[in-house]
């Protein structure tokens, strides 16, 4: 049995699972293209100038552009999570589609790598979607806040991973609804999102900071957003690159271990 | 005299003339898969040649489709030593699975696709470039009939369409070697019947076809050599008629179970077999056998057929119910 840190063997054939999923994506882009749209403008109107209307400032800024970067992250963190959770679990365990891919070249680790870049894809198109809603209200800086497009996929990327380790794990499609609520909720709102993570008690400062991935994403992002980039950037894309690569590798061997037995 | 013709036919004879020098395109030697505690494959051995239909049949449970999968390159094995198309499974996986089709027991057809969608998606996966993997859809949708069928979802499909489409799906590399697991599961007699036709057409080809059957008919028909597994252990290896012929006789009268009947039997000396309320007896002359008993055992009920794979296949593994 293979360690659960060991390095998969991956080769470019995981492409062509990535490449089976954005055909299906663009087949149905109706469904799919508008979610971002009417996210956006949700939170813009709601939040941002709902709420914000109350709030004269948050760190020096507005409080719609404070929050504009937690827009962003948060659909980066949300797509990629609920793709490889619900979605690759229907397609594993619902149409089978893994058991068909492994029949053929592709191994089980180029499958789970391609839905992993697929999950991550979906941030990146979620992003491009969103970016120029922000734009035209004024709250994201450009051209520094294209950066996004790239860190959506690194963020993405993140979210897969971890995703589909609870995938690799969950007994049933019901039980995914733990991390769904008792992770991804608590995250959305603790991360420095909508108010700044500096209002917390120092501990849950720090807690906030070693076990909320979306905490450095929504650091980084909000520094592209606002132009305002400063050396701890390196720190926190550091603490997502590690995050990133151990999850993703972790939730290969798990996924494999769930899959050839 | 009650007499019911058979409806399974005399098995057809063997064409066992492949000469020495055929390769073996599969060969298990002394090969294990255990789950656990649990024994699955129970050290089989058993070699496919190139160009044969070779069948595996057994209860639920003997070992069949883990023995296939161990072949199509998904399950590893535990231990033991098998070889197919040359290569290891454990060692070059995907160079094996470049030169296999699978049609596998569960229908894992990809439900957000068309027919022609499934087919062109699947072909990519093998690396075919889209222009060739576009015409080689298209002419499978043809051989197995359903190119009127070509844009539609899968879900849309019947139950024999969606198997016939497997079995497209499992021919888009030219494969060398097919490996079907129950291919007909499920199928009415129409349907059933096409899917022969197909896998006659193959192996006049030349490919070689490994399959699983529950269906004794099925296997008797198609293969020209199978084996008997029951629990995880290959019991006999044969063509059809000559396992037949070994293991059941030629010919099988049955006659309703009844005490008298029992009693008249063990006067005659005649061997016997107790087969829920049916007394089967093998002979080489039913003829005979079936008059003597309308003559002195006054049964209600006599049935004389030519022996069937399925009376080896009963006989062999017993008739307990296996789930």
């Amino acid at each position: 049995m293979n360690g659960i840190l060991s390095l998969p063997p991956l080769s470019r054939r995981a492409i062509k699972v990535w490449h089976r999923n954005l055909t299906v994506f663009i087949r149905t882009w109706h469904v799919n293209f508008f979610p971002p749209l009417v996210e956006a403008l949700l939170y813009l109107f709601a939040i941002g100038m709902g709420i914000g209307s109350y709030i004269p400032e948050v760190e020096g800024q507005p409080y719609v552009t404070f929050i504009a970067p937690a827009i962003l992250t948060i659909a980066v963190m949300n797509s990629a999570f609920f793709e490889c959770t619900y979605g690759s679990y229907v397609r594993m365990y619902y149409q089978k589609a893994f058991d068909a891919m492994i029949a053929t070249p592709l191994s089980i680790e180029d499958v789970i790598a391609g839905e992993l870049l697929w999950g991550a894809t979906r941030s990146v198109i979620y992003v491009v979607i969103m970016m120029p809603v922000l734009a035209a209200f004024g709250v994201i800086s450009l051209p520094l806040a294209l950066f996004a497009i790239p860190l959506a996929f690194l963020g993405g990327l993140m979210f897969a991973g971890i995703a589909m380790c609870f995938t690799a794990v969950t007994p049933g499609i019901d039980t995914l609804n733990y991390p769904a609520f008792l992770f991804i909720t608590p995250m959305t709102l603790f991360s420095g999102t909508f108010f700044p993570l500096t209002i917390l008690p120092v501990v849950l400062q720090y807690l906030a900071l070693a076990l909320l991935p979306l905490t450095h994403l929504v650091a980084v992002m909000r520094m592209l957003t606002l132009a305002a980039v400063t050396p701890v950037v390196l720190l926190h894309l550091a603490w997502i690159v590690a995050v990133t690569v151990l999850c993703c590798i972790i939730a290969i061997n798990l996924m494999k271990r769930r899959l050839i037995v | 005299m009650n007499k019911v013709p058979s409806l399974h036919g005399p098995v057809s004879p063997t064409k066992d003339i492949r000469p020495a020098s055929i390769p073996d395109v599969i060969q298990a030697k002394n090969l294990y898969k255990t789950f656990g505690s649990m024994t699955a494959v129970d050290g089989i051995a058993f070699s496919v040649q190139k160009g044969e239909v070779f069948g595996f049949l057994g209860p639920n449970g003997a070992g069949k489709t883990t023995t296939m999968k161990m072949i199509a390159c998904v399950s590893p094995k535990t231990s033991g030593s098998l070889v197919v198309l040359g290569m290891n499974p454990d060692m070059e996986p995907a160079a094996i699975k470049a030169r296999i089709g699978v049609v596998p027991q569960e229908t894992n057809l990809d439900p957000d696709f068309t027919c022609f969608g499934n087919l062109f998606t699947y072909a990519r996966y093998f690396d075919i470039p889209d222009e060739a993997a576009a015409q080689k859809a298209d002419e499978l949708l043809e051989f197995v009939q359903l190119t009127e069928k070509r844009d539609v979802p899968v879900e849309k499909l019947s139950g024999g369409m969606k198997r016939r489409l497997i079995l497209a799906r499992a021919l888009v590399n030219n494969p060398e070697i097919l490996i079907l697991d129950e291919p007909t599961i499920g199928l009415d007699p129409q349907a059933r019947h096409l899917m022969w036709e197909k896998l006659r057409a193959l192996r006049a080809q030349g490919n070689t076809i490994v399959l699983t059957t529950h269906y004794l008919d099925e296997a008797a028909r198609l293969c020209d050599r199978l084996v008997i597994m029951d629990n995880g252990r290959i019991l006999v290896e044969g063509a059809p008629a000559d396992l037949v012929r070994e293991h059941a006789g030629q010919e099988i009268v049955e006659v309703e179970t009844s005490d008298d009947v029992v009693a008249c039997l063990q006067d005659l000396k005649v061997p016997y077999e107790m087969a829920g309320d049916m007394i089967l007896i093998a002979t080489g002359s039913s003829r005979d056998i079936a008059r003597v008993l309308l003559d002195r055992c006054k049964p209600e009920k006599v049935i004389t057929r030519p022996a069937t794979l399925e009376d080896v296949f009963l006989k062999l593994t017993g008739r307990k119910l296996r789930e």
